[in-house]
């Protein structure tokens, strides 16, 4: 077993022991990447299926990218998430794919909680690639891996989250793992868009984006979901560009250099624009280069580390 | 008797063995055409840049090098450690059409040894490989002989040889721990 | 008729009439004959001995879900009555939020008939406030009254429309019956999953603040206010909810209030790891919440105790979380779980606990029991407040399985459980 056990859910709840070892090893797999054959024989014979309940190109060609480059055997399975109520519930589908003997599962689903739910009950590999507005703890490791690459260590680090906190699954992925690497953490963003009890999670809080500025050594600038001015979260997408987008006028106001991230995809124009997103500040490609380094390490470091049947929570009547 | 430590080159063995190393890969390749150098991560890489060393002085030409990090090319990923180190695998040069010099501190199984030509070969054609060691401790499970042997030793299974290198090791010796020589 | 019943050397609580003793009862052709001090029984009587354990009027509980007719594959009036009785209950009263909704006498009729068939405990009907439960027409109060109903409830969901709301609680003085309202403000809790707090921000869960339910709270009293109607609150989960029911009783509105079994017992903490038995409308909210409302409980400010009996089929929990269907089954833990975190740390006495598990709930529902008292109806529970259980979801009588207190110890188990002077169960028995 290594140290990260069967499955990687989220990065709440792990150490920085843990999250230094999974970057650690993520370091030298970029290299992986740069070859002309951009492949090694680690996960040969694994089968991973990338069990996919929501439309994501980047996350899935990223995992794809990750578990060729390790030479697993991959499947895609693009689930409609509806499927479930039309009768085949999540736990039926991940048995039936494990029938056929599979070893890892990596699962992206709308439901905060799917993924767990899905490895207390299967004994492959579970990696969470997005759980509803939960986590999706790859992200948050190549971000850290992003931001070490730049500040070498992350402690003491300011890095503020800048948008739709309330409902990123990348928000709460960075605001765990910068945390258990000793960074300070801030989230910035109207307060409709903020959790209610954010502060309770030991993040500062910033109403206005030339605040958080001023304070960070980085900015991780959420996506702005558009559906959420239809659902009334926030008046118009004009308006939030004014008062919350990362802008270069406002950059150039800032007293150090910042770092700036985005998980992608971006609404240029909305929570920042281009002349940022492709400026001299902007680390988003390396962000996206670090993501396949990332997984493969995750894949690595999973690989092998099996649950016994004993172990794994066996749903039904009881 | 047989279980205590015993040092089986010290820092001046060691010297002397490098050097008579180096020249036999020299003779080998016929001089220094086309040579490159790779060191095994950790000590192998250590060993390597003492070979490079030794055939800038004779030669007066620094002769490539790489590092190679076999982790991921391993045939027991049931047996990965809690924390398993993967070190950088650096090859600064195409290896096609060149004589790579593969560098290990110990052969034993000899499995390190072919997950080393597995990667090599995703890197490219050489000429030729060849197999340089400082220790050969015997016990071969694969097919794999050396070209340029430093020492060696008969260890039984279960025992240990450890290379001491002043980079990492602030030490500069071979000892064999707990095997000794079959009887 | 079953053969007159002597049950000896109890300590019969029964705070109807103020007693507290150790003494006997008789019941004769269903109905308390005699109560307190050595009873010699009638030829024929069965005797059972009753020391060290309590002598009770039947709990009643007056708001559970039987789930008959429509999903009788969760629940059934029987096996829902059965559970009550199991758990101590000689009556509960069952929510029309039913498949199709029981709106009308025939299905009210056929609701106490099958609690009757069953003939565990007894099963009062309530009848839907509006029409399908649709918050549009109001349903026939008196019809449904005269089939049986005891109440009146759109539970599972509020009425939103106030005007509804208020004509209700004007229409239902006719017949004498509360209004009961589900306190939640749709618009406010929608899409939440569980208590909005540091731990819905944590598990990525939209959150339901505790205003949804106090909002509609304070409407409800309102109302109560301008119509002299008599509103029931169910389920109430916040200390804000409490505050306002204490103003509303200072007022003099005629407001009465009720409180579930896990809301005095559990916080949202128990919410942690996705579990979908702790999932529940209103949701599990925090500590500084369940000690008010156990406060509540104990200065009268709330009623009465509740389970909220809530089946649901292992299939329809076991999955990811905000899918999953709120509710769990109570009946057969309630009676534990109020002597484990009520009594047992001395929030109610004996007297109170019986109190607010039957006295008030026959009170404030207008039902027969909830009292010892001589010729009144026989319903007891016989219970051992200090008997020591482990909950084993498997041994319920209920079909459902789903509760949050699953191998937890417990204080306190019904041992006999006696309707019209039959025992309908016995611990062991």
């Amino acid at each position: 077993m290594t140290i990260l056990g069967k499955d990687l859910i989220g990065l709440a709840g792990l150490t920085r022991e843990q999250i230094t070892a999974i970057l650690d090893v993520a370091e030298p797999l970029k290299e992986i990447s740069e070859r002309a054959i951009k492949k090694v024989p680690t996960l040969r014979g694994m089968t991973v299926v990338n069990l996919f309940f929501e439309a994501s190109t980047r996350t899935r060609i990223s995992f794809e990218f990750a578990e060729k480059r390790m030479s697993a055997d991959t499947v895609n399975v693009a689930a409609a998430a509806s499927s479930v109520s039309k009768g085949e519930t999540l736990v039926d589908t991940a048995r039936n794919l494990e029938a056929m003997r599979i070893d890892m599962v990596v699962v992206r689903h709308p439901g905060s909680g799917a993924a767990r739910f899905l490895a207390e009950r299967i004994e492959s590999n579970v990696i969470n690639a997005g759980d509803g507005t939960h986590e999706h703890p790859t992200q948050g490791l190549l971000d850290l891996l992003t931001l070490r690459d730049r500040l070498g260590s992350l402690e003491g680090k300011r890095i503020c989250i800048v948008g739709d906190v309330l409902h990123s699954r990348v928000a709460r992925s960075n605001i765990w793992g910068l945390q258990a690497m000793g960074a300070e953490v801030a989230v910035c963003g109207p307060r409709s868009l903020l959790p209610n009890a954010i502060r309770e999670m030991g993040v500062q809080v910033f109403d206005r984006v030339e605040a958080a500025i001023e304070w960070a050594d980085a900015l991780n600038v959420l996506r702005l979901q558009l559906e959420r001015m239809q659902l009334g979260y926030i008046p118009s997408l004009r308006e939030y560009n004014r008062v919350f987008g990362v802008t270069r006028a406002r950059l150039e106001r800032a007293p150090r250099d910042l770092l700036i991230l985005h998980p992608g995809p971006m609404n240029r124009g909305v929570e920042i624009d281009s002349d940022v997103a492709d400026g001299p500040h902007s680390v988003i490609l390396h962000q996206v280069t670090n993501g396949v380094a990332v997984r493969m390490a995750v894949l690595y470091l999973l690989a092998g580390n099996k649950a016994s049947l004993a172990d794994v929570a066996k749903g039904g009547p009881a | 008797m047989s279980n205590a430590p015993s040092v089986v080159l010290n820092a001046r063995a060691v010297a002397r063995t490098i050097s008579r190393m180096a020249d036999e890969i020299l003779e080998l390749n016929d001089g220094t055409d086309r040579l490159v150098l790779v060191g095994i991560q950790r000590r192998g890489v250590q060993i390597a840049e003492r070979l490079a060393e030794v055939i800038r002085e004779r030669e007066g030409v620094e002769i490539a090098r790489g590092a190679l990090d076999i982790t991921l090319y391993r045939d027991d990923l049931q047996t990965v450690g809690p924390r398993p180190v993967v070190g950088k695998t650096v090859l600064p040069v195409p290896l096609d059409g060149k004589v790579v010099v593969i560098v290990d501190d110990v052969l034993y199984t000899g499995r390190t040894i072919r997950a080393a030509l597995d990667e090599l070969a995703d890197f490219g054609r050489p000429a030729r490989i060849m197999l340089a060691v400082l220790v050969d401790r015997g016990g071969r499970e694969l097919p794999i002989q050396p070209d340029v042997v430093g020492k060696q030793v008969e260890v039984r299974k279960g025992g240990r040889v450890d290379v001491f290198v002043p980079a990492l090791d602030g030490r500069d010796e071979v000892v064999v721990l707990g095997g000794g020589a079959d009887a | 008729m079953s053969a007159p019943l002597v049950l000896t050397g109890g300590r019969i609580v029964d705070p109807s009439q103020g007693m507290d003793a150790i003494g006997d009862l008789l019941i004769v052709d269903g109905r308390i004959a005699s109560v307190g001090g050595r009873i010699t029984g009638p030829d024929g009587a069965r005797i059972i001995d009753c020391s060290g354990t309590v002598v009770a009027p039947g709990l009643i509980d007056v708001h559970v879900h039987l789930r008959e007719p429509g999903r009788e594959d969760v629940e059934t009036v029987a096996t829902g009555a059965h559970s009550a009785a199991a758990g101590g209950f000689t009556a509960v009263a069952a929510m029309p939020n039913t498949k199709p909704v029981t709106d009308n006498q025939a299905t009210v009729g056929f609701v106490k008939r099958q609690g009757e068939a069953a003939g565990f405990a007894r099963v009062y009907p309530y009848g839907a406030i509006s029409v399908g439960q649709m918050g549009e027409t109001l349903a026939e109060f008196g019809e449904m009254v005269a089939a049986g109903a005891v109440a009146v409830s759109d539970d599972g969901k509020p009425v939103e429309n106030s005007h509804l709301m208020r004509t209700a609680l004007e229409y239902a003085q006719t017949f004498g019956i509360p209004v009961v309202e589900h306190c939640e403000v749709m618009s406010l809790a929608h899409g939440g999953s569980m208590h909005e707090g540091v731990i819905s921000a944590r598990l990525g869960l939209k959150g339901i603040p505790g205003e949804a339910e106090e909002i509609d709270v304070i409407r409800c009293i309102l109302l109560a206010k301008l119509t002299g109607g008599h509103i029931h609150l169910c389920h109430l989960s916040t200390k804000g909810s409490v505050d306002l029911v204490r103003w509303g009783k200072d007022q003099g509105v005629n407001v009465t209030a009720e409180v579930c079994s896990h809301h005095i017992s559990l916080t949202h903490e128990a919410v942690e790891g996705y579990n979908t038995n702790a999932k529940m409308n209103p949701p599990l909210r925090t500590q500084r919440d369940v000690e008010a409302l156990q406060q509540g409980l104990k200065d009268g400010t709330i009623d009465l105790l509740v389970t909220d009996h809530a089946p649901h089929h292992y299939d329809e929990k076991e999955r990811e979380f905000a899918d999953a269907p709120n509710g769990i089954v109570g009946l057969e833990t309630a009676l534990g779980v109020n002597v484990t975190w009520l009594l047992e740390p001395g929030i109610l006495t004996l007297s109170q606990l019986v109190d607010r598990m039957t006295c008030l709930p026959a009170k404030v529902f207008h039902l027969p029991g909830g009292t010892l008292a001589k010729g009144s109806i026989g319903d007891v529970t016989v219970f051992d407040p200090s008997r020591e259980w482990t909950v084993d979801p498997a041994r319920f009588k209920s079909k459902g399985r789903n509760t949050p207190y699953g191998g937890r110890k417990l204080r306190g188990q019904a041992v006999r459980t006696i309707v019209g002077g039959r025992i309908v169960y016995e611990l062991n028995g």
